[in-house]
């Protein structure tokens, strides 16, 4: 496991606006084409540092990370980050990478300045947070390329620079890592862990189970829409409570 | 390295080029200059009449003309819906017609020519040097060659509908065979008989205009049923207020002048006279 | 054909010698076009960046309807236009008729569909990419309507150069409104139909010819942009 050790509060809670945790889903459901999804869900996240959500492929994690984001409506059950229901003021305190790097068609600063004022930012702080994001995400050399003609990795790195110049308090990835080289895939880590250190909670989609022991916290394991465990870290890696956990952590194909 | 459009640059030069356009490409008359609109035919265009007599009236009188050339019947339809402030067009019945149901003020002979007709070299319906058009009509029809008629409620179809009257004959049951109706101004329906070797009712003005005769001649002229008048008639205001009535009823009184009158006179091409003009007491 | 020669002959002396009839002609036919298409682009992008992105009940009608009319004959513009500026019809009073406006509002009304359904279309195909990404960026729809039209700007730029190509190329709807008056309302089409119309070969050819070298200009430059947006990835 590479070095984190989490605040014990995250900015989540200190905010003036009020604590953003505890995130609850109860009896969340969601339904597509006549499928449960996501079947009646229940979960509690009020813990600051790196969550990782993990679980075979068709288990609905990156729907879940909608679900709570507020990109998609649940069928069924709700949503509650620190006991209120998502809203516009409560949005404006999260961000989140996707899978793929959507990046518009002009410069990496420009993609960062174009967030910036999306989130209403004004023009003077602009300029010297858009500085500190390219210099964060190792960048700097690079404000001025077209953010398309990056390489993947450095693409998933504007993305995540972008999305912490935000200064958000709680930032959500959706398997960020899945299509990059090591080398790219070790930069993203460093930065959410230095994320982290500074109070901002994380959940992580992920299927990789090395990637998991290396950041998460405690991980919640998802199967056939439904949360199979959800405990610290340690205690999943070293004694996982379910088979399907047991089989998936072992590498074999959950069904 | 990179060139990328930068937001501001593309818009502001934009921009300008928009407003640019719009001002600095001047339109030809503003719409502080005097202008009349006259509603006219396709024959008097295509002769080149209004390019020669036009210009001296706006020395005269700061006044613009501006000429629609359509056939005679759409003319006067559009004075009738007040599109116009002048009508110039020869079809004395329709003329008439059109002061008397209250659209006109009064109609003024302007000017004459005639009608011939034309026909390729061959004359395979040999109606060349005929007396009467009439006649010329029977044979063309008889023989089935083919004729190229405006079809356009013009004034020189309706001309030419009279002489088909005259000669006992009814075209139409043909039309699309050899009597070929084209819709279309007096230019574009020469185009088409000289392009399919067909005879044709013009008036002569047109004729000797047009600059794509092919070996076409003038077979049949001379008959006073072919007499070809012209009539100026102002628009009434009464009936549509945006007529200019001042400015239109000035161009009137110049056209039917001595200057007018002098002006048409003078237009020649190739030294042969287009119109004779005969304005009189208004008829 | 020896007399086509001789009026090519002639036509090219025309241009090169900036014959003022044939100048008139041209730069009336350009104000009216360019000024058309401008006004069209601001009122298309603003259609199709809308209902690319806002939902409304109706919207797959108005879509369907809008690229239907992409196809609108110019001659029933024209027609429409007329109907609306004559002095019988509604818009009467403004006096417009035979005017190189109204020739511009003819025009409008003939780009404004194909302008409106490719910014549609290209919007659409950004937003499948964008969405997510800009909603979770906590954009407004009227802020994403902006930054789609931004990012598809090559696209958008390919969309204003096909107005103007089917603008300064009709003869159908200026020909009706403006009523090809001399030195008015006379553009590069109507003079081509009136000068050939009077035999007058020599002058249509010039027209021609230079109507032409304008329509490959258009095409020249949509291949510069597109192939200058692919070098950036911007395509």
């Amino acid at each position: 496991m590479l070095d984190q050790t989490p605040p014990n509060e995250t900015k989540a809670s200190v905010n003036g606006h009020g604590p953003l945790l505890p995130l609850e889903l109860r009896a969340l459901s969601f339904e597509a084409n006549g499928r449960r999804v996501i079947d009646r869900l229940d979960l509690t996240i009020d813990e600051p540092g790196i969550t990782v959500i993990m679980g075979p492929n068709g288990a609905g994690k990156s729907v879940l990370l909608r679900l709570v984001h507020g990109l998609i409506a649940p069928t069924g059950g709700e949503v509650f980050w620190g006991g209120k229901r998502l809203d516009r003021e409560l949005a404006r305190r999260q961000a989140m990478v996707f899978q793929k790097p959507v990046l518009l068609r002009r410069s990496a600063a420009a993609n960062i300045w174009h967030a910036l004022g999306l989130r209403g930012v004004a023009r003077s702080d602009r300029a010297i947070r858009v500085g500190d994001a390219l210099k964060l995400a190792g960048l700097e050399r690079r404000a001025t390329t077209p953010a398309r003609v990056l390489s993947g990795g450095e693409q998933q790195r504007l993305c995540l620079a972008r999305a912490l110049s935000l200064e958000p308090d709680i930032l959500m990835l959706d398997e960020p890592t899945a299509s990059l080289d090591p080398a790219s895939t070790l930069a993203i880590e460093e930065l959410l862990i230095d994320a982290q250190r500074r109070g901002i909670k994380i959940i992580v989609v992920t299927h990789d189970v090395g990637q998991a022991r290396r950041l998460a916290r405690d991980v919640v394991f998802l199967h056939h829409g439904r949360i199979v465990e959800h405990q610290a870290a340690r205690n999943f890696f070293e004694q996982p409570q379910s088979d399907t956990a047991r089989a998936f952590l072992a590498g074999g194909l959950v069904l | 390295m990179t060139l990328h459009l930068d937001r501001r640059t593309l818009v502001g030069f934009s921009l300008a080029l928009v407003i640019g356009l719009g001002v600095a490409v001047p339109p030809a008359a503003q719409a502080e200059d005097k202008f009349i609109v006259v509603q006219s035919t396709t024959s008097t265009q295509n002769s080149g009449l209004f390019e020669h007599i036009l210009p001296k009236f706006k020395e005269k009188t700061g006044i613009d003309v501006r000429v629609v050339a359509v056939g005679t019947g759409q003319a006067l339809n559009n004075a009738e819906k007040g599109d116009g402030d002048v009508v110039l067009v020869h079809s004395k019945p329709d003329e008439d017609k059109f002061v008397a149901g209250g659209w006109g003020v009064k109609r003024h002979d302007v000017m004459y020519n005639d009608f011939i007709i034309v026909g390729p070299g061959s004359d395979p319906a040999r109606i060349a040097g005929l007396k009467h058009a009439a006649e010329g009509f029977k044979k063309i029809a008889a023989a089935e060659a083919p004729f190229a008629s405006r079809g356009d409620d013009s004034g020189t179809n309706k001309a030419e509908l009279k002489l088909w009257q005259d000669a006992g004959i009814d075209p139409k049951p043909a039309s699309g065979q050899w009597y070929l109706e084209t819709g279309s101004g007096m230019g574009a329906t020469l185009n088409t008989a000289v392009g399919k070797q067909a005879y044709t009712l013009t008036d002569r003005g047109s004729w000797l205009s047009f600059a794509n005769k092919d070996d076409f001649k003038v077979l049949v002229e001379g008959d006073p049923k072919l007499f070809n008048q012209y009539g100026v008639i102002l628009v009434n205001p009464a009936k549509h207020p945006n007529v200019k009535a001042k400015e239109g009823q000035t161009f009137i009184d110049w056209l039917t002048g001595p200057e007018g009158q002098a002006a048409i006179a003078s237009y020649k091409i190739d030294g042969q006279q287009l119109f004779f003009p005969n304005a009189g007491p208004p008829s | 054909m020896a007399d086509f020669l001789q009026a090519f002959h002639t036509a090219l002396r025309l241009i090169v010698t900036f014959d003022p009839r044939l100048v008139e002609i041209v730069l009336l036919s350009l104000r009216v076009s360019l000024l058309a298409v401008a006004i069209a682009s601001v009122i298309g992008f603003a259609v199709g960046g809308a209902l690319a992105v806002y939902r409304f009940p109706g919207r797959g009608a108005v879509s369907a309807v809008l690229s239907a009319l992409m196809g609108l004959p110019p001659v029933v513009a024209g027609l429409f236009v007329y109907l609306l500026l004559s002095n019988t019809g509604p818009l009467g009073v403004l006096q417009l008729l035979y005017t190189p406006t109204a020739m511009i509002i003819a025009q409008v009304v003939l780009v404004v569909p194909i302008i409106a359904a490719l910014t549609r279309q290209a919007c659409e195909d950004l937003l499948e990419e964008y969405d997510e990404q800009l909603r979770s960026l906590g954009a407004s729809s009227s802020a994403i309507v902006a930054t789609l039209l931004w990012d598809g700007r090559y696209r958008l730029i390919t969309a204003v150069l096909a107005g103007f190509g089917r603008a300064i190329a009709e003869v159908g709807a200026v020909m009706i409104v403006g009523g090809n008056i001399d030195h008015v309302t006379r553009t590069m089409t109507t003079a081509i139909a009136l000068e050939t119309s009077k035999g007058e070969i020599a002058l249509a050819l010039a027209l021609g010819i230079v109507l032409l070298l304008t329509a490959f200009a258009v095409n020249g430059a949509l291949m510069s942009v597109r192939r200058f947006a692919s070098r950036l990835a911007y395509a």
